[in-house]
């Protein structure tokens, strides 16, 4: 499976480089390595998921006990978390670490991913989710710090859309 | 059994607990017994107080937490059972009143009024510990059971499908949000110390 471990494992330090201690995943090809090295780590709490929505629900429990949080989804589980980022996270100024597989987007070849794929990005700036893309190796530590800076500093979810480029190796 | 009654029979247990409710009439009754800065009352969002719950008890083992979600909710979110079970943390509570309604919004027949058994999909989910307790005294007897026992419990309560007069709580919903947070960190603390 030609996911990247490289890049997987540049994300998932520097998510402990952002201090977080629990995330929340529903698997996905693209986040299996990511999921593999939260499992493996003993001082992480991963919380496998039957739907996303219930993420939300563990990162704003998480957040107001004072603990870091990033989500891993797709970004159909992002699309089917929607109601739960609205009516928990924006309604209640809860900070969200959004790391989201942007399948459906250019070298896609899975034709069930394409709708999907089409409407992230609106449907983010329709929420008004700060949105930070990460395709190139040498940006993720920085733009994964920022985004948590800035959901911590807003109140605000934040999106980073993990890219083919970033996370399969063709 | 009515759910004010239930309520004000457990009042002792809860009062000194991390508590998460959900939205509509049992916020609106708990918050008439008593409020106080360690309940939270997830005002929308429904179907997510015990996701909530579940993210509190992860991050805090130290501390007990009360989920006090309903039938209408927790069907919306069946997945949340599998994924308490699938953790288990021996702090956290999950009670469900179930007036087989969806009272807030004018009294809507729920399908556990048609059948479904929650108490029975709890325990086939695996959470170790169903109770099912429908007088105010059976109750009082679950969760003293359950608080003492650190086991994850589910307890299913049947009450009557009557809510308050006026679901009014003169709290806004950030300031529970910030108060509920400032409580939980200064918990957090005196553990530390």
């Amino acid at each position: 499976m030609p996911v990247s471990v490289t890049n997987s494992k540049l994300i998932y330090d520097a998510l402990k480089a952002c201090d977080v201690k629990i995330i929340s995943a529903l698997p996905e090809t693209w986040l299996v390595h990511l999921i593999r090295m939260a499992d493996e780590d003993p001082e992480m709490t991963l919380v496998r998921l039957a739907k996303e929505e219930e993420g939300i629900g563990i990162s704003a429990g998480a957040h107001l006990a004072g603990v870091n949080s990033a989500l891993l989804m797709q970004n159909h589980g992002f699309l089917a978390a929607i109601n739960a980022i609205v009516s928990l996270a924006l309604l209640y100024k809860i900070p969200l670490l959004m790391l989201i597989s942007y399948r459906g987007h250019m070298g896609e070849k899975d034709p069930w991913q394409t709708q999907g794929g089409m409407v992230t990005e609106p449907i983010l700036r329709a929420l008004n989710i700060p949105t930070w893309h990460l395709n190139n190796p040498a940006d993720v530590h920085r733009r994964l710090k920022d985004a948590q800076t800035l959901a911590h500093a807003s109140l605000h979810p934040v999106a980073v859309l993990l890219s083919r480029e970033l996370m399969w190796e063709d | 059994m009515l759910r004010t009654d239930a309520l004000q029979t457990i009042y002792p247990e809860l009062e000194h607990r991390i508590v998460v409710t959900i939205m509509g009439a049992v916020a609106a009754e708990l918050y008439m017994l008593g409020h106080r800065p360690n309940f939270f009352y997830l005002e929308h969002a429904m179907g997510l107080a015990s996701s909530m719950g579940l993210g509190i008890a992860l991050v805090m083992p130290e501390h007990k937490v009360i989920v006090i979600d309903g039938d209408g909710s927790l069907l919306m979110n069946l997945g949340t059972l599998s994924t308490m079970a699938r953790y288990k943390p021996g702090n956290l509570l999950h009670i469900v009143f179930d007036n087989e309604s969806l009272l807030s919004v004018g009294g809507f027949p729920t399908a556990t009024a048609t059948g479904t058994d929650l108490a029975g999909v709890a325990r086939a989910s695996g959470v170790p510990s169903v109770l099912e307790a429908h007088t105010p005294k059976s109750l009082k007897a679950s969760v003293t059971e359950a608080l003492a026992s650190n086991t994850l419990t589910t307890i299913i309560s049947k009450v009557e499908a009557i809510g308050p007069k006026s679901f009014h709580m003169d709290l806004p919903l950030l300031e529970n949000r910030f108060q509920f947070k400032r409580c939980l960190e200064a918990m957090q603390k005196q553990v530390l110390l």
